[in-house]
């Protein structure tokens, strides 16, 4: 049950954020900070299909999470986070088309070793 | 004025720092708010959850991580901005020190040491290889 829940959290975690990141990149750079352009952009992002879908996954990710962790500990369930990281950076690659230069792919590399390392 | 760079630049840093303190400390008050006796088996469970007060600062510090997590990625690219702020693992282990006095092992130094050095990284780089529109004002 808990493996369960845990991929549905990654899965839905990978998906929300893929899903965002294509949907802000469409909305556009946020260059106003005053609160009534953040209520307009809101508005917009509320229509905006990728962002809805994101932050569906999100909401499922987010449901996961409390569930596992009302069954694990705090140090059981953030460094699976590690996980999405790598399936997120080859999405980003071939869905996104970002060029994940060699620089980036080293530090993401560093980043999950070190992940991995802190919470194991 | 300052270079468009730099000013991009500037904006990451300010928005990055934002997200990577509002994520850990949202995490912790979730599970402070949320008691082990606490079972979640119904739907309706989860929505009593969310009145508890430690749970409901909780999610107002997550909402406020994932608005800022937003407004980063409509100029940054998701390979950039998923290693950078990562750094928000040794903020939860220094909280975890400095606060909770918990020890840090030798393991976790070492982990902290290569986030820090992933980070470094991909931090000095652009935050975007992708052409990217301003938001319509």
């Amino acid at each position: 049950m808990k493996w369960l829940v845990l991929a549905v959290m990654v899965g839905s975690t990978t998906a929300g954020e893929v899903l965002q990141a294509a949907g802000m990149r469409r909305h556009g750079e946020i260059r106003d900070f005053r609160p009534g352009a953040i209520g307009r952009a809101l508005a917009a992002l509320a229509r905006n299909r990728f962002v809805i879908g994101g932050v569906s996954s999100m909401a499922i990710s987010f449901f996961a999470l409390m569930k596992l962790l009302s069954m694990t500990d705090l140090s059981f369930a953030v460094p699976v986070s590690a996980v999405t990281y790598v399936m997120e950076t080859v999405l980003a690659k071939y869905l996104l088309k970002e060029r994940v230069s060699g620089l980036r792919w080293a530090g993401a590399a560093l980043v999950i070793c070190g992940v991995t390392l802190v919470s194991l | 004025m300052t270079s468009e760079p730099a000013r991009l630049r500037l904006k990451t840093w300010i928005c990055t720092s934002i997200v990577v303190f509002s994520n850990p400390f949202g995490d912790f008050f979730l599970k402070r708010g949320l008691p082990d006796s606490v079972h979640l088996s119904k739907p309706l469970d989860y929505i009593a959850a969310l009145f508890q007060p430690l749970v409901a600062l909780g999610v107002l510090l997550l909402i406020i991580w994932q608005l800022s997590r937003m407004a980063l990625l409509s100029w940054a690219d998701l390979s950039y901005v998923l290693p950078v702020t990562s750094i928000g693992y040794v903020v939860v282990a220094l909280i975890g020190k400095v606060l909770l006095h918990e020890s840090i092992t030798g393991r976790r130094w070492a982990g902290i040491v290569l986030i820090v050095a992933g980070v470094a990284l991909v931090g000095g780089s652009a935050p975007s290889t992708v052409p990217r529109k301003a938001a319509p004002q």
